[in-house]
């Protein structure tokens, strides 16, 4: 999503002069083009996230808008009390972009890896989170991020195209209906693409199954979303994020709230490293069962009549 | 009080706000004297001599929030009965500043290390934008020692940034000992000049003086940001508070507001009494 992300600020940053856009020193093979475009308005602060955030927080206080872009993992832990207070505490429109959120360094280790960041910044005073998990929604994310102008995380991965029919409900999407569906899979960010992958492998779920995206945090669930779980009410939630604070959690909460009340609720999330060994993003993601083979098995186990 | 006023006579100013920020402590029974006593002179300086509406003021050391409560109640923005209200529940006044309660307050300074980065992107936004106008932050020496206070620096000087006044109270005293004895002089003058601030020493208690380095620092548009460093005293004006670790977090039983009060009006306001 990082090109479509980098030119998508590139457009919205031309027709609003009020947007500056700094970036903690990295971008490389990206972030070019704003760089060329935005003149005084592109700031590279160095290695330096703490005050990266603090200094947009003075920004925003002069009342420009600004995006603070690094690797998800240091835009988050690094610099989470400036965000807090200096930020969010005043309602500031200062907007955190995380690239490469879930397992999406692979390889490069778990210090780039991203699997709590919806736990901690998703409850946090005036903000909002958000996790597409298709590259074409980043977007319009952006464009109603900045129309909204308050304090927002924006987690980017590695995205493939909405499929057709997608429509949103809420703080959701629903991704796909299946005619007969008995269970509902809500997904978080791009690992719905697993989801799909695994509907197109096992092509005889497609119908039993619905699928769902959660968009934005804090959650936000319509009635219209309410009757489809409670026609599927089998669910399972997939994501790239640890257990504690993350769309299981949140949305089990919603759920009981609103008194719906599932058959059976399966969370599959990130697992951290169970076996102390590393690998590509796909390596990580089956180890916590949310490739397409393993979700395509607990679909099944929640298939069957209790 | 005009400017002339304050001027001609800055003890007088210093000591009301001096007695004002006692009473507070004392009505609260809570601690944080001394470094509010450490640095109301520099916040007189700033705030009564040369903030002018364009610019910003970040109290970074936010446990001093008496005495900026206390001079933006002389100075109008925070009314007699809010100022009776300071601790108590359902007050706009707690101990460190809370956010989006006043103009002159805007950020909830508290945690250290938060008010140079702030104050920073506020003076580039204003250079960005050819805003004629100056930021100010008011660091305690403690917090020269935090990571994000010199990441700040470097932004400041990386970015020509002489419009930013960074004014440290050093009072040699942190959180739990003299600030030599735990990270070393990290509010040094040294230092400061040598990472490339334009460094000024002071005696942070002499308004004047205060007054006559920051009119002429702004006259210095060389690129600079500028480093105050002023030397203060923790508890000045109240001799048995004076360069005492314990008058950061202890409050005054009744004899010792007494002894405070009548010492203040002796040494400031010149008061004469029987005692």
């Amino acid at each position: 999503m990082r090109k479509e992300f980098s030119n998508a600020m590139e457009q919205l940053a031309i027709e609003d002069d009020s947007i500056v856009f700094i970036t903690g020193d990295l971008g490389y093979n990206a972030l070019e083009n704003l760089k060329a475009k935005l003149g005084k308005r592109f700031i590279n602060a160095g290695v330096a996230e703490q005050n990266m955030v603090g200094v947009a927080a003075g920004f925003a206080h002069k009342g420009y808008k600004v995006f603070c872009y690094s690797i998800a993992p240091f835009i988050v832990y690094r610099c989470l009390e400036q965000f807090r207070n200096d930020v969010c505490f005043n309602n500031l429109p200062v907007f955190l972009v995380g690239n490469g959120g879930g397992y999406g360094y692979g390889i490069m280790g778990s210090s780039h890896h991203t699997l709590e960041d919806i736990a901690c910044l998703s409850g946090l005073q005036n903000a909002n989170v958000w996790v597409p998990a298709f590259a074409d929604e980043v977007e319009p994310v952006l464009q109603q991020i900045t129309k909204d102008a308050r304090p927002a995380y924006l987690r980017l991965g590695a995205g493939k195209t909405t499929p057709d029919h997608a429509y949103q409900t809420g703080s959701f999407k629903v991704i796909h209906k299946g005619l007969n569906a008995e269970t509902t899979v809500f997904a978080l960010g791009p690992v719905a693409n697993n989801v799909l992958s695994a509907l197109s492998i096992a092509g005889e779920l497609a119908e039993k199954v619905n699928v769902i995206t959660a968009l934005r945090f804090p959650l936000k669930m319509e009635a219209d979303l309410l009757e489809i779980v409670k026609n599927a009410p089998n669910i399972l939630v997939a994501e790239e994020h640890i257990g504690t604070g993350g769309l299981a959690q949140q949305l089990s909460v919603q759920l009981m709230e609103k008194g719906v009340f599932p058959n059976s609720f399966k969370s599959l999330k990130a697992e951290g490293y169970p076996n102390g060994r590393y690998g590509s993003q796909s390596y990580h993601q089956k180890l916590s069962g949310l490739d397409p083979d393993s979700i395509i098995s607990h679909i099944n186990q929640l298939l069957i009549p209790a | 009080m005009t400017i002339e006023e304050i001027l001609n006579d800055p003890r007088q100013l210093s000591g009301d706000l001096r007695l004002k920020i006692l009473g507070l402590y004392h009505q609260a029974n809570a601690g944080h004297i001394g470094c509010s006593l450490s640095c109301i002179d520099l916040m007189i300086a700033v705030l009564f001599l040369n903030k002018s509406a364009d610019d910003t003021f970040i109290l970074s050391k936010g446990h001093a929030a008496a005495a900026l409560y206390a001079c933006l109640n002389i100075l109008g923005e925070i009314s007699d009965e809010e100022l009776a209200t300071f601790y108590m529940d359902g007050t706009t006044l707690p101990a460190h500043p809370a956010p989006r309660q006043y103009k002159s307050i805007p950020f909830a300074t508290g945690s250290l290390g938060h008010g140079l980065p702030i104050a920073t992107g506020i003076a580039h936004a204003a250079k960005i934008g050819d805003e004629e106008s100056y930021s100010f932050a008011l660091l305690s020496d403690g917090e020269t020692n935090e990571g994000t206070t010199w990441e700040a620096a470097h932004y400041a000087i990386q970015n020509q940034l002489d419009n930013l006044f960074m004014i440290v109270d050093k009072n040699g005293l942190q959180g739990f000992d003299f600030t030599d004895k735990v990270l070393g002089e990290t509010a040094s003058v040294e230092k400061w000049k040598a990472i490339g601030f334009e460094t000024v020493e002071v005696d942070g208690h002499n308004i004047l003086s205060i007054n006559e380095v920051i009119q002429e620092l702004k006259t210095h548009k060389n690129g600079l940001p500028k480093a105050i460093i002023a030397q203060t005293v923790k508890g000045k004006g109240v001799s048995y508070m004076e360069n005492k670790l314990e008058w950061h977090y202890l409050p005054m039983n009744p004899e010792q507001f007494q002894q405070a009060t009548l010492e203040v009006k002796e040494r400031y306001l010149n008061e004469l009494t029987n005692a």
